[in-house]
């Protein structure tokens, strides 16, 4: 038998045996290819002029006149810092919190009581953004529930959600309090599976809980906490829209307005397909080299990796 | 030194019970406060005179939230949108993690790389939406669906689950016994991978039932709106509407009827998600942790 037909059998028994794995292939590939990659492609037109008649492929080419316009336009900087902030303050408080909790959560004695207190704090996780932010409104608003009572006492009224230098604050920890138990799962079952003979022996020795904490749970979790970090730090250009959008009104724009809620109002909204893209596709490739570099160290210091 | 010993820990039983406390009233409380509010009287709640129990019971929120037309007819399309589109994720979620755990099915190496790359690189808002315009898909009930079909975190969590939580021997058996492809995946695949399924039940759904997005960026019909476009009407744009050019009379009669149906409509628009939870809660943790592990 010559290789070609060696090989032609080798198709025939891979298709014979496989063939339902090609079809059932298929799908996942067009919703690929029309979902992703065809708008991948689309990029080009943050090289380009939109013009409606032309087209996305036969509009003229502009080179990187869009660019220019987005780093020398007065919110460049504005919209990075507004970004990098609301995002690194989430991080922090967002790994923080949950490692907290979770350290605390593994003294509580009563097995029914930690599981009682664990759903509990899974249920927020479950709540949309849109209902959050109708409760942030309902608490924190002009009119809500902490304004009420402070004008009873005859305190002024506080804009949390009108104040610009508040934005990043209530937006933190509203994203704290909705992710605390989802985030602590990691953490609790981690520290679920210390040895309890190291407590046992610690106990022995005279350490009080506080000790026992800081040089047997922490030191248990060090690493974990560490990964979540790093990984975490990869994303920490991006921003989402969904809950900013939501949040923002013209008193606290100053603070509130971020990169992707940036392209939401150019690009949707006002039809400056060619520079929202280009500001889309600057925050994607800054997105990109970030995940590389935090799965890069930490491979080197998590012996961990992605792929 | 036995003393100080005692001491400490007193002090860190102290702080240990007054955290939990904290975390307590900070989780059941909010929860709790929309409950009795949605039968309290507005103006009561306004004057912060609500805490613990409902004051000047009502059911007209309750009432005035079931005659709404409007309400009724976004809540049956998301429910709509929540059925379909969650059946739709799940079988291409188990097409696309079948194959890719099939070692011997050649294009492996290839589809996982193209499927894997969608998760760092993107085209961004722009080019998505204008794909979404030129395939015809505005304004169309299929944009709620179609294009959030597959969630590729999804898939590597089966996908892991179909690889590492399937015993080998049982497999090897039914392929001696003559089974192929379609037997190994009806028979063996999914019935012991029932846990991970139903989380991934969960999460696909809670996904489309609070989705607000799609409907934001791709609806403007109204009758085909989803819930939570008619929420955020409701509960987070009226207090910036209503400082526009509308009356007094007019302001105070719509914060009237937005402030005595918003709990309402918090409530039923969260009852059915809280309902699944516990169906699914004894698979949750673990399904979070499939998702922790390495794909």
């Amino acid at each position: 038998m010559s290789r070609k037909e060696v090989f032609l059998k080798k198709c025939r028994k891979q298709w014979k045996k496989n063939w339902l794995l090609y079809l059932m292939s298929l799908p996942v590939m067009a919703y690929y290819i029309c979902f992703s990659y065809i708008p991948m492609a689309g990029v080009q037109l943050a090289f380009k002029e939109f013009r409606i008649k032309d087209g996305i492929w036969g509009s003229p080419w502009v080179g990187f006149e869009h660019f220019e316009r987005f780093f020398s336009s007065y919110n460049f900087k504005q919209l990075l810092a507004n970004t990098l902030t609301i995002s690194i303050y989430t991080l922090i408080l967002g790994i923080v919190m949950p490692v907290i909790f979770a350290l605390m959560l593994n003294y509580v004695r009563k097995e029914r009581m930690k599981k009682t207190i664990q759903m509990l704090t899974y249920l927020p996780y479950f709540i949309s953004t849109v209902v959050m932010v109708g409760m942030l409104e309902i608490f924190l608003g002009d009119r809500g529930m902490v304004n009420s009572v402070l004008g009873k006492l005859g305190a002024e009224p506080i804009g949390f959600l009108t104040t610009p230098s508040m934005f990043a604050d209530v937006y933190a920890w509203s994203g704290t309090w909705q992710g605390l138990g989802f985030s602590s799962v990691m953490f609790v079952s981690a520290l679920a599976g210390v040895d309890y003979e190291l407590h046992e022996a610690a106990i022995v020795d005279g350490a009080s809980k506080w000790r026992r904490i800081w040089h047997i749970d922490l030191v248990a979790i060090r690493s974990l906490i560490m990964l979540v970090l790093i990984l975490n730090l990869g994303s920490v250009i991006n921003v989402g829209y969904e809950k900013v959008l939501l949040m923002q009104n013209p008193l606290n724009m100053a603070a509130s307005d971020v990169i992707s809620t940036y392209v939401y109002r150019l690009g949707v909204l006002q039809q400056d397909y060619g520079y929202s893209t280009a500001v889309g596709l600057f925050n994607s490739l800054i997105s990109v080299a970030l995940i590389l570099a935090s799965n890069t160290i930490a491979k080197k210091t998590c012996n961990y990796s992605l792929w | 030194m036995r003393n100080r010993k005692f001491n400490s820990d007193t002090v860190f039983n102290i702080v240990h019970k007054l955290f939990m406390g904290l975390i307590l009233i900070l989780f059941a409380w909010p929860i709790w406060f929309i409950i009795i509010s949605s039968v309290s009287d507005p103006y009561a709640i306004t004057n912060g005179e609500v805490w613990l129990i409902p004051k000047g019971f009502q059911l007209e929120g309750f009432r005035k939230i079931f005659e709404n037309k409007e309400l009724f007819v976004a809540y049956r399309n998301s429910i709509v949108y929540t059925v379909g589109g969650t059946a739709i994720n799940i079988v291409l979620t188990v097409c696309a993690a079948f194959t890719l755990s099939r070692m011997d099915f050649w294009p492996r190496k290839f589809l996982t790389v193209m499927y894997i790359f969608t998760m760092y690189f993107g085209g961004g808002m722009i080019p998505y939406y204008l794909q979404i315009r030129d395939l015809g898909l505005m304004n169309s009930p299929w944009v709620m669906v179609i294009p959030n079909a597959i969630n590729i975190f999804n898939v590597l969590i089966l996908r892991s689950c179909f690889m590492y939580g399937i015993p080998k021997e049982l497999e090897e058996a039914a392929s001696l016994d003559g089974a192929g492809a379609p037997q190994l995946l009806m028979k063996i695949y999914l019935p012991l991978s029932k846990a991970t399924l139903a989380v991934l039940v969960l999460y696909y759904a809670v996904g489309h039932w609070n989705d607000y997005v799609s409907a934001l960026l791709f609806l403007t019909d109204r009758e085909i709106l989803p819930l939570q476009s008619i929420l955020r009407e409701i509960l987070v744009m009226s207090d910036y509407m209503s400082r526009g050019s509308m009356n007094a009379a007019a302001v105070a009669e719509m914060m009237r009827t937005g402030g005595i149906i918003k709990y309402g409509v918090i409530i039923i628009s969260t009852i059915p998600v809280m309902i699944m939870y516990p169906f699914v809660q004894k698979y949750f943790v673990k399904g979070v942790m499939v998702g922790a592990v390495k794909g």
